[in-house]
């Protein structure tokens, strides 16, 4: 099985790929590129995405033709999408850092500031929180209700359609930090940062 | 709810870890990589290394003990010291690191913050206060300690978190080193000053100066060095006694 991360320059991806060889080990080809025919030929991908919505979405589109690879493997074929941090909040149809700009439209919604109510919660919300699973999603297979993962953001993923939410995390609101919708995966947090539970999840993705 | 962090931080010097923890079954007390695996695992919430080499030619060493410790270590790790450069932080999360932190150059090139943040995003731009007090004030010393620039640490504060820094890294030049506890003062002064997370260093001899430092300075995160070598206290303990006081910690 082949897992490509998507390699955009999105900012600092070592730790998603070192968590990901990690967990493979030997049984999984772990790819890291931006090359469209491998994207297209793997079994599934990871799409990380650190800095601002803005950054993340303007990287995408430098590369030419990686958004229509993105979307003909996630909505035409199907295949398993996990994004992550950044990678999650592109799946709406708008985000608002920086200044307004179009996401990839995958998951109807939009991506604003954490209400920080007048400056009593701190923002980036950094460190770790307890996850308060919603529904079952197939990438929290044997993950405790209130597990800790390990958050750092200052801007939330609002999806119109509350279903596809599979876990929030209490911090000034309840704040979505992960979503399923059919094959595509969504975590706020950093699975790969969030010590054996987050290992344990990525193991899960991997093992679809 | 969000916990507080309890940050260990390793001190290392041409590869190697200056003061550590003297357990028995450590291979070998001066790796840093072995170091940051026990303190991860005893459920440290981020390994912080500080990179004290004074050389320019072993300057490199500190890349290899940052990419042998993000294939074992699965929490955050901040490397700081000697980040001078956009170059030198982009070669550091080249390496693993998640996070940097910035001291001298801070002050001496603010635009290594502003354009750093830009480039890489808030999330990994730590800026590392050293601050002293004099008179009613606290002034911002660069170069480890060494110089002091007579900026006002609290205005500095403030002018750091608007050029893009993620959290704050304040250091009492006062009481590191002393084990007498954090400068309380200090920390809740800047922590009523900005909205980003402060992170309370230098002075800690105790638990219940984490405690302090939690409660009364409004850290987010306290980090701490020597109560963790030579094994006085395990990470875990500290948590424990942080959740005795009511203080929230992943457990």
């Amino acid at each position: 099985m082949n897992v490509t991360i998507v390699d955009y320059n999105s900012g600092n991806i070592s730790s998603v790929i070192n968590s990901f060889k990690e967990v493979a080990k030997d049984k999984v080809n772990i790819k890291v590129t931006s090359d469209l025919n491998k994207i297209k030929s793997s079994d599934k991908v990871v799409l990380p995405g650190q800095g601002s919505f803005k950054s993340c979405v303007d990287r995408l589109n430098n590369i030419t033709g990686l958004i229509d690879t993105l979307n003909e493997f996630t909505i035409n074929n199907k295949k398993p999408l996990l994004g992550i941090c950044v990678g999650l909040q592109m799946f709406a149809d708008i985000g608002y850092e920086e200044t307004e700009t179009k996401g990839l439209g995958w998951i109807s919604g939009k991506v604003s500031k954490i209400d920080n109510q007048n400056g009593k919660f701190k923002l980036p919300h950094i460190g770790w929180n307890q996850i308060n699973i919603l529904k079952h999603s197939k990438i929290f297979k044997n993950i405790e209700n209130n597990s800790h993962m390990y958050f750092v953001h200052s801007y939330e993923f609002v999806p119109e359609d509350k279903n596809v939410i599979s876990a929030t995390t209490d911090y000034s609101s309840n704040i979505v930090c992960s979503v399923e919708k059919e094959n595509i995966f969504g975590t706020q947090f950093h699975p790969e940062k969030s010590d054996r539970t987050g290992l344990k999840i990525i193991d899960n993705f991997i093992n679809l | 709810m969000l916990k507080n962090r309890i940050i260990p931080c390793l001190d290392v010097k041409n590869g190697r870890v200056v003061k550590g923890i003297n357990f028995v079954d450590l291979q070998d007390a001066g790796d840093p990589v072995e170091q940051a695996k026990i303190y991860s695992d005893g459920g440290a919430d981020e390994i912080c290394f500080l990179d004290i080499t004074a050389s320019n030619e072993n300057r490199d060493t500190i890349y290899d003990v940052v990419e042998k410790t993000s294939k074992k270590c699965f929490v955050p790790l901040t490397v700081g010291g000697g980040v001078r450069s956009i170059e030198d932080i982009n070669k550091l999360l080249n390496c693993g690191a998640d996070k940097v932190s910035i001291n001298t150059a801070a002050v001496q090139n603010p635009e290594v913050v502003t354009e750093s943040s830009k480039k890489f995003g808030s999330q990994c731009i730590v800026v590392a206060i050293d601050a002293k007090k004099n008179g009613d004030k606290w002034e911002i010393f660069t170069h480890g300690g060494r110089n002091n620039t007579g900026i006002d640490a609290i205005e500095f504060a403030k002018k750091k978190e608007d050029s893009g820094a993620g959290e704050l890294l304040v250091t009492s030049m006062d009481r590191d080193g002393t084990q007498v506890g954090y400068d309380i003062d200090l920390m809740s002064k800047i922590s009523s000053k900005v909205n980003i997370p402060v992170i309370a260093s230098g002075g800690v001899g105790n638990l219940d100066h984490l405690v302090d430092g939690i409660k009364l300075g409004n850290a987010s995160a306290v980090l701490a060095a020597s109560i963790f070598h030579y094994g006085k206290h395990s990470v875990k303990e500290a948590k424990e006694y942080l959740d005795s006081k009511g203080i929230p910690v992943r457990l």
